[in-house]
């Protein structure tokens, strides 16, 4: 969406951050996120400040998440014996 | 076999290359209207597809790193598991091709470079294969009743800045940025984490399928 990005004075050197486009931006973030208590919620209204808490726990536990993946990643890549790893070599390759 | 990213995809067989079993699922979801690029650029099959061959690649140079330097530097677990998760963050960070801060905050800090300052540019470049895919249903992110943001008010700026600061310090490279920026910023690399945690929840799947004795089931 070029618009958006074309909406920014940002190039123009000023700092004039206009509040529609922190209100898009904020938006943007809340359709993001996963709705884990907002499906029965129907009114057309987010908090900004809740938005921005559950964006911060939402980076916490994705960054956790792949933290856990790469690590049971590291213990399978140890783990496979050399048959093994020969075939998915030949899968990479 | 029960991919994470398939549902309606044949099962993959032994001569396909394990990036198509990664990126076998075909997103029901429809691009919202506002975050269209960003959304579309880390949905799109052949966005995962170069992440899931640059993850598979970033594994082996770590696999071999690992093995021949095994007598010189003590392989603890942990160390393991941060090397690799260092490699998945720099493919995703190429992945990223160089649009976003966090990407080029990511790849200067393994380098241990200074990047210039790059300006982004402003006629994006809409990239060629931006379809997303639409089939049909849409899930709960796809239709939204039209919502409005309150408490951008002067009163609670502070706070709200206090939230943006934090979320700041949490993706790479945004803590000193201001705050359309961080929030732009933000957007982006939830979406990528999200990319690089189907990725690897399927490798992962993938590998500890092969590491029993048995081909896994069809």
């Amino acid at each position: 969406m070029s618009s958006r990005r074309s909406r920014s004075s940002r190039q123009t050197g000023a700092s004039m951050i206009s509040e529609d486009q922190i209100n898009d931006l904020v938006l943007q973030l809340h359709r993001l996120l996963p709705e884990l208590g907002n499906n029965h919620r129907r009114s057309g209204k987010v908090s900004a400040s809740k938005v921005l808490q559950e964006t911060c726990t939402y980076i916490r536990n994705l960054n956790k998440e792949v933290d856990d993946l790469s690590e049971r990643l590291s213990q399978l890549l140890e783990s496979t014996d050399s048959a093994q790893a020969a075939l998915i070599r030949s899968l990479l390759m | 076999m029960a991919s994470l990213f398939s549902d309606n995809e044949q099962p993959p067989t032994n001569s396909n290359s394990i990036s198509t079993v990664l990126v076998g699922k075909k997103k029901s979801l429809s691009a919202s209207t506002g975050d269209g690029e960003s959304y579309a650029r880390w949905r799109s099959e052949k966005q995962q597809r170069i992440y899931s061959a640059k993850l598979i690649q970033a594994l082996k140079q770590v696999r071999l790193s690992s093995s021949s330097s095994a007598s010189t530097s003590s392989p603890t677990a942990q160390k393991r598991g941060k090397a690799v998760r260092e490699a998945a963050d720099r493919a995703l960070a190429v992945s990223a091709r160089g649009r976003t801060l966090w990407s080029r905050a990511i790849l200067a800090n393994r380098i241990k470079l200074k990047f210039r300052k790059q300006k982004r540019p402003r006629q994006t470049v809409v990239p060629a294969v931006t379809t997303v895919v639409t089939t049909g249903a849409s899930s709960s992110r796809g239709r939204k009743p039209r919502v409005s943001v309150v408490g951008l008010n002067k009163k609670s700026l502070p706070t709200v800045n206090r939230k943006v600061r934090s979320l700041g310090r949490l993706v790479p490279g945004c803590k000193k940025e201001s705050v359309p920026v961080i929030l732009e910023e933000a957007t982006d690399y939830i979406q990528a984490l999200e990319m690089q945690v189907r990725a690897m929840n399927s490798l992962v799947e993938l590998l500890s399928g092969y590491s029993g004795s048995a081909p896994p089931p069809i």
